[in-house]
């Protein structure tokens, strides 16, 4: 699990904060509780504006965001998959919180003042999106039966699309949480080349989806 | 005291402008009437969020769905706090939403129609959430405490609320042929629904001379939809949108917009659940209901083990 120790580029960062704040702009309003509306559209609120810093500090990022092809984003695959149930969404954002908390915490010291502001703000917000997603994780890893099984299935099919979060420490952190969610931690794994195809075809219809409007008017002024 | 003097006493009470809290005594209709009201309220907030979380996938630019993102949130936050309200009347959330979901309480029948198209985002901003503020901010006054309390700051972010719906058309109005043609369908649709939102003239509307009595509502139906349409006509003219309604016209003597009849057939029928969306609106609300009763269990068994040994 040690393939990715470089941290990852601003592009793949901003690309990944912006599909899984969209990822849970899905669950606003069908969550399954009314907190977790409000705690979904909150992280989801978060995320999208660090991608916002960090996309237009590459360019202009309506032009990033809505007219860029599928192809060409860099995000890590895991943030582009479908939400799945709970257990599947908070156990992505448990990998994904555990990852940006390694990227935030080195680009405190980024050579850029954007960057390094952007990552000043979200470590303070990461740091909450981690202890919710924790939360979650331990409660459904050790709550019912059902919730247990739940969780273990989504384990065994995110688990091969974390090849490129295991930076230094990311390990370490989710396998905290494991420990306490009584949930066995599984063995180092090499990316699992049909997850990630299957996760860059999510990616397409997410953004089929979300740039459909802007693209039907090209040029125009929302 | 008898059951007489202590009617007698609340209604001096709330005459005078005294606040009631939920320790107070009070009439078993004035509570029932808070109790429907409020979880009414908290369920427009939770309903609503579907037509609007409809765009959250499909907002035009990352500016626009920060902002509807945020908004949606909020009509979340403002549900719990409404329910939390109706709360201290004694009667717990899980009742009010069951009453939702098996369709005993309603929520404002503008919530089942449907939203097309993004001009629909600024339609509703401006024109829903615009008359609901015209009912609510006199609620800032209401004589049952909690609710007033809750309605101050429900009314400062519904005032955002309505600007970023006014602005969303000012900016389409502004934009292509394409966006205020948009922009004009959006306002054909919303308009007579809007009107509707204040309810039945006064003369049909049969609670009301009561709740003006206990000082829970302030203002008629009929004089809160005129200043809503008073309020409302200059700004589509300075958006450069035609009204849909043939008999507005603008009455000198009075200084008020003289407007038509709403299609009050079409009110009642949405009202008895016949509206375009009715029915997927509560098919939606009750499979996440459904849906999330594991995740609701698991904590409830979560906190259930370790309340006794708490983790070290």
């Amino acid at each position: 699990m040690s393939r990715t120790s470089e941290l990852p580029s601003v592009e793949a960062v901003a690309d990944g904060c912006l599909l899984l704040s969209h990822r849970l702009t899905e669950w606003v309003g069908d969550a399954p509780t009314m907190e977790e509306d409000v705690a979904l559209g909150n992280i989801a609120l978060d995320l999208l504006g660090q991608a916002r810093g960090l996309l237009s500090h590459l360019g202009d990022e309506d032009q990033l965001a809505y007219f860029r092809d599928a192809d060409d984003f860099r995000n890590p695959a895991i943030c582009a998959a479908p939400n799945g149930d709970f257990a599947r969404t908070m156990l992505r954002q448990l990998f994904a919180d555990c990852w940006l908390e390694v990227v935030w915490a080195a680009w405190s010291q980024h050579a850029d003042d954007v960057v390094r502001g952007v990552a000043a703000k979200a470590v303070k917000e990461n740091a909450y999106h981690r202890r919710h997603s924790r939360s979650w994780v331990v409660r459904l890893g050790d709550g019912t039966e059902e919730s247990r099984r739940r969780l273990l299935f989504a384990l065994e099919e995110l688990w091969p699309l974390t090849a490129d979060l295991a930076l230094p420490g990311w390990r370490e952190a989710v396998t905290d949480v494991l420990v306490e969610a009584t949930i066995p931690v599984p063995a180092a794994v090499e990316g699992d080349d049909e997850a990630i195809a299957a996760c860059d075809e999510a990616r397409r219809e997410l953004l089929a989806e979300m740039q459909s409007l802007a693209r039907a008017h090209p040029g125009a002024t929302w | 005291m008898e059951a007489g003097e202590l009617l007698e006493r609340f209604e001096a009470f709330v005459a005078s402008e005294g606040k009631i809290e939920s320790d107070s005594w009070m009439p078993d209709a004035y509570r029932k009437t808070l109790v429907r009201q409020i979880s009414q309220h908290a369920h427009s907030e939770i309903i609503g969020m579907q037509p609007e979380g409809n765009w959250l996938t499909r907002a035009p630019s990352l500016r626009r769905k920060a902002i509807l993102l945020a908004k949606v949130q909020d009509e979340a936050g403002h549900g719990l706090y409404l329910y939390a309200a109706a709360e201290t009347l004694g009667t717990s959330r899980d009742e009010m939403v069951d009453a939702l979901l098996d369709g005993t309480a309603k929520y404002s029948s503008i919530f089942n129609y449907p939203t097309p198209t993004w001009a629909d985002i600024g339609a509703i901003g401006w024109l829903v959430d615009g008359a609901a503020i015209m009912n609510q901010v006199p609620l800032c006054r209401c004589s049952y405490g909690p609710y007033a309390r809750a309605m101050k700051r429900v009314c400062k972010e519904e005032s955002f609320h309505q600007r970023q719906g006014f602005d969303i058309l000012v900016t389409l109005c502004r934009g292509s042929d394409a966006q205020r043609a948009m922009a004009q369908d959006a306002l054909d649709r919303w308009w007579w629904p809007s009107l509707m939102m204040f309810g039945p003239h006064d003369g049909d509307s049969p609670h009301s001379a009561t709740s003006m009595r206990w000082r829970i509502k302030r203002f008629s139906n009929d004089e809160l939809r005129q200043r809503f349409v008073d309020v409302t006509v200059p700004q589509a003219h300075f958006l450069g949108l035609r009204i849909p309604d043939d008999e507005l016209v603008y009455d000198d003597t009075t200084g008020h917009w003289k407007f038509g009849e709403p299609d009050w057939d079409e009110f009642q029928r949405v009202l008895a659940g016949d509206g375009p969306c009715n029915a997927e609106r509560i098919e939606r609300r009750t499979r996440a209901h459904v849906d999330g009763a594991w995740v609701r269990e698991a904590a409830e068994a979560y906190a259930a083990k370790h309340v006794a040994a708490p983790a070290a």
